[in-house]
């Protein structure tokens, strides 16, 4: 038997800090592959890879309908007479302002995107994620008045306007969300993916 | 037979672990109707593995799959319809079970301590209880699966930096999809049961360690027979409470049954009608709410106009009943010798957990709110006000030995000491 008088204690204490850190280091590294492995395979990341899109296509006052991770992305482009519509009704909107993060911050001005003639949203209603339809004509019919051009959901009536900012008293809560994109040249766009 | 349980003995503490635990771990006499739920939840607990393994034969967890396998558990596998309610309905059963358990902890202090060790590993597997329903949930892969799950998981992502990596993270996918689906299903079989089990095997070593509390929330141990040392108040746990846990058992399969024959959705509160349409991740369902037992969680979530806030403070609902053992303060552990107070602190307490549990079934409108808030104060209130009023409070002297209908054991014609030396010798 050692005697206590022998034993380096010094040394005894070392030793079992030193296996204990390099035990952990090799704990944490094993975790890693683990942790790793639940993240987006690269199959999931091919199927949400961002969408690139050419806007010029869009003409003055149309929207064109592009797919991303399997939704609706609506591409709007704006006129002037459209764009100055959306000062005209911020009493009756919910969020004029969109203060709910609905949007990248970098979208969180009047015009709701990077480009004031430009609009890029998610066309899934917020109520309960029906598809709305593209009503630009002013005071048209079915829509109440006055009305300066924007959206209505077919299922259950939410409005939106041009901006697609959500009207009050309506079931939908919150704005369409406006999805991250960024323009790679002056005409090409990435949907999916921000600076 | 003898001299099998001797051959076992000398290699395995066999007749020793049986005696420790059962012949002659002494609990308290005057246990009364609040102490079935102990055991009923090892009962469920029982019934949730072995109905889940049955399910686990038919189900297949994907996305493409999971809607139709679970139909087809319900109709062509034989006697599969039972199991699966017997699953489905045990899910919500456990919960009732576990929240009366809890209830009993609150009235008659028994996290305090020496006990805090056995209420936090209790809290614990309230926790993991809660993750197990919440994936299990996932699996039949309907509506309410599919955009209860997307709800929750959501509520990470509003964390600050971390939470849209975290969300994904979870999900493994950018939405929540087939990777989801085949993870939550491996959580909910076997990460989180192993995890189950471990902590009730621990939460009973813990209550065998230090013994049972009881009604009256005296130390049975202060007042031992010098003789053989066993508590003058305690009777061995095996037969007498075995025998007292079979009534509660049959009680129980009595209303289990009921449920399971009679209403085996329970009118949308065990099972939802939204969960029948399979899910479709491009339509969201009129109306999302939770099950029942974590309504009372996702009012005070919905009750916060601020997404974070609401989160943190839906977590601290949580985290705040872990602290229980520390916050009361009172000398008397049961509420039998507690003051005017402390009962109506818990009568607000009572009412606002009812309350939120019932706002969070409720589409928000602002009244729903206004109230939804008032409650998630009451909630909170008597949590953290505790040490305050228990220590204010006016506490009734507590007696040295239980009492049997107030009335003091020792003494009376009522007494069981007999009993427990009769057992000794």
């Amino acid at each position: 038997m050692v005697n206590d008088k022998e034993v380096d204690r010094g040394k005894r204490r070392f030793l079992i800090a030193a296996t204990s850190a390099v035990g952990g280091v090799a704990t944490v590294g094993v975790a890693i592959p683990f942790i790793a492995s639940m993240l987006p395979s690269e199959r999931a990341k091919a199927a949400g890879a961002p969408v690139k899109f050419d806007i010029s296509k869009v003409e003055p006052g149309m929207l064109v309908t592009v797919q991303w991770r399997g939704k609706p992305v609506w591409v709007i482009h704006r006129t002037p007479q459209m764009l100055a519509t959306l000062q005209l009704h911020n009493n009756r909107l919910r969020d004029p302002n969109s203060n709910e993060p609905q949007q990248p911050p970098y979208c969180k001005n009047p015009t709701r995107s990077i480009k004031p003639e430009y609009m890029i949203a998610v066309g899934i209603c917020t109520h309960l994620g029906c598809v709305p339809t593209y009503r630009p004509d002013i005071n048209g019919a079915g829509l109440p008045h006055p009305w300066e051009g924007g959206f209505l959901c077919p299922c259950h009536g939410s409005l939106y306007d041009l901006a697609c900012r959500v009207f009050k008293d309506v079931p939908a809560p919150l704005n369409l969300v406006v999805p991250p994109h960024k323009y790679l040249t002056d005409t090409m766009i990435k949907i999916g993916e921000d600076a | 037979m003898k001299r099998l349980v001797d051959w076992v003995d000398e290699r395995f503490p066999l007749t020793a672990t049986w005696k420790q635990h059962l012949s002659e771990y002494y609990a308290p006499k005057n246990f009364n109707f609040w102490y079935f739920f102990g055991s009923l939840a090892l009962l469920v607990l029982v019934n949730q593995i072995v109905t889940g393994i049955f399910l686990t034969m038919n189900y297949k967890p994907d996305a493409n799959l999971a809607f139709a396998s679970v139909e087809y558990i319900m109709r062509d596998v034989r006697w599969g319809w039972l199991i699966r309610y017997m699953h489905s309905t045990g899910a919500s059963m456990f919960f009732i079970v576990v929240y009366l358990h809890m209830w009993r902890g609150l009235i008659y202090g028994s996290g305090r301590k020496p006990r805090e060790l056995i209420w936090i590993f209790g809290m614990l597997i309230y926790v993991c209880l809660m993750a197990e329903a919440f994936m299990g949930y996932l699996l039949p892969w309907g509506q309410m699966s599919y955009w209860g799950a997307q709800v929750i998981i959501s509520l990470f992502g509003a964390l600050p930096y971390v939470g849209n990596a975290l969300t994904t993270w979870i999900r493994g996918d950018f939405v929540v999809s087939d990777a989801t689906l085949n993870r939550f299903f491996a959580f909910h079989v076997i990460a989180v049961p192993l995890i189950l089990l471990c902590l009730v095997v621990a939460h009973l070593i813990a209550l065998h360690e230090v013994g049972s509390n009881n009604p009256d929330g005296v130390d049975i141990k202060k007042h031992k027979d010098p003789k053989t040392g066993i508590p003058l108040d305690g009777i061995p746990f095996h037969p007498y409470y075995t025998v007292k846990d079979i009534v509660g058992v049959v009680v129980f399969l009595m209303v289990f049954s009921a449920v399971i024959f009679f209403a085996p959705g329970l009118h949308g509160f065990f099972l939802e009608p939204n969960n029948f349409i399979p899910a479709n991740p491009m339509q969201t369902p009129p109306a999302i709410h939770p099950l029942w037992y974590f309504t009372p969680y996702y009012a005070i979530l919905r009750a916060v106009p601020n997404k974070l806030m609401g989160v943190i403070l839906m977590g601290c609902s949580i985290v705040v009943m872990f602290f229980l053992p520390w916050l009361d303060r009172s000398p008397a552990r049961s509420i039998r010798y507690k003051g005017s107070i402390y009962k109506l602190a818990l009568v607000v307490f009572l009412v606002s957990f009812f309350g939120l549990a019932y706002l969070g079934m409720q589409e928000p409108t602002p009244t729903i709110t206004m109230f939804a808030r008032i409650f998630t104060v009451g909630y909170f209130a008597f949590y953290l006000l505790m040490p305050l009023y228990t220590k204010m409070d006016k506490a009734k002297p507590v007696p040295e030995r239980v009492t049997f209908h107030g009335q003091s054991a020792a003494g009376t014609h009522l007494s069981f000491e007999p009993v427990a030396e009769r057992v000794a010798k």
